[in-house]
């Protein structure tokens, strides 16, 4: 479209989305005035050609980016909800995967389904999902490198997350939710109303979800908001009796949730 | 257990070494050894779909009113095969009452 190029040529990016970018996604708006077919003819049926080409497959990226939420909804129904989405919040990335970052909350205040109330934490686990297909690869954090630390400085050792490392947590099903409309087996019922929280990390090239407990979700928070191990075992203790800390120092390497950690600065001896 | 006692530098080393020492970490990393080298530009939902919609000139211009319509996103999907607390199942009701305190 070389009309287009001379647009985007001549005018600020801001006259450019006034003057194309904005009509693009709006079926109401007329077709730009300096879009035009062979010969200076009007090109309105194809201009809409390709307005509906653009949102159809922003709908289908949606789709794809969504799978449980898509299928939760039935896709006839999500495929109309996503369409009213990308018209109030189109892309802001080129890069379509980086697509739909604000759609659970959107989905929170779409008054049609505000019924379901567990959809937007799981789009939010989907979303993390792709976050960690995409986010850069790291070796992460092994056995050997935390037994490297003197055993002295354990209790104050900080981690580095992982790029891939992703923490959700809900007061819904949102693993169970999950898991059962993308890979695993449909169960005949799920109760949707038991608190869940989720782990999300790619390790090396597959992506990883696992079910985390109240304490393991706030051991992890903590430590990958870089405080010690001491203060993450703490704070998973006490709104968890029964957290078990050796697990979760399992599950702290054996997830990739980290790429490396190292002695903190000072080690206080207080307790 | 208490708080207190799990807290000592002394029982974060001991749990430390004792996680380290379990079975399971070695086969995991084992595992993950033997995954070989990634394939470029087969992302799943990064693709830029091309494809004309049904009816082509349609799908993205038709409007659709949703007002008062709530029951129809759900009635194709899955939302009747969640169980809500108390012998509720396949509820389309909110879920509000149902939230665990």
């Amino acid at each position: 479209m070389r009309s287009t190029h001379d647009l985007v040529a001549a005018n600020a990016s801001t006259a450019y989305d006034d003057a194309f970018g904005s009509v693009l996604l709006d079926p109401e708006r007329a077709t730009p005035r300096g879009v035009t077919g062979p010969h200076g003819k009007a090109a309105d049926k194809r201009f809409n050609v390709y307005r509906n080409n653009v949102t159809h497959s922003l709908v289908t990226a949606l789709t794809e980016i969504f799978p449980a939420v898509a299928r939760i909804l039935g896709e006839e129904n999500f495929r109309m909800i996503a369409r009213d989405f990308l018209r109030a919040h189109p892309p802001r990335s080129r890069l379509v995967f980086e697509y739909g970052h604000d759609f659970a909350d959107f989905l929170a205040g779409f008054a049609p389904i505000r019924h379901l109330k567990y959809l937007p934490d799981v789009a939010r686990l989907e979303r993390a999902w792709l976050d960690a297909y995409h986010a850069a690869d790291r070796t992460p954090l092994t056995a050997d490198d935390l037994g490297a630390l003197p055993p002295e400085a354990l209790a104050t050792a900080l981690f580095t997350p992982h790029p891939a490392a992703r923490l959700v947590s809900s007061d819904y099903a949102v693993y169970t939710i999950f898991i059962a409309h993308r890979e695993g087996p449909m169960p005949e019922r799920i109760n949707a109303g038991i608190a869940e929280a989720a782990l999300v990390t790619r390790p090396s090239l597959n992506v990883e979800v696992r079910r985390l407990d109240r304490g393991q979700f706030l051991f992890l928070k903590t430590l990958s908001q870089g405080a010690p191990l001491q203060n993450a075992a703490g704070l998973a203790l006490e709104s968890q009796p029964d957290f078990d800390l050796q697990a979760a120092i399992a599950l702290t390497i054996e997830s990739g949730a980290f790429e490396g950690c190292r002695a903190g600065n000072d080690i206080d001896e207080k307790d | 257990m208490s708080t207190k006692t799990a807290l000592t530098a002394a029982y974060i080393a001991g749990t430390v070494a004792a996680a380290l020492s379990a079975g399971t970490l070695a086969t995991t990393t084992a595992a993950q050894a033997q995954e070989k080298e990634k394939c470029y530009g087969v992302s799943m939902a990064g693709k830029n779909d091309c494809a004309a919609g049904p009816g082509t000139t349609c799908a993205g211009t038709s409007k659709v009113d949703y007002q008062g319509n709530a029951w129809t996103y759900v009635d194709a999907g899955t939302c009747t095969t969640m169980e809500l607390p108390g012998e509720r199942m396949g509820s389309l009701e909110p879920l509000d009452r149902d939230l665990p305190s």
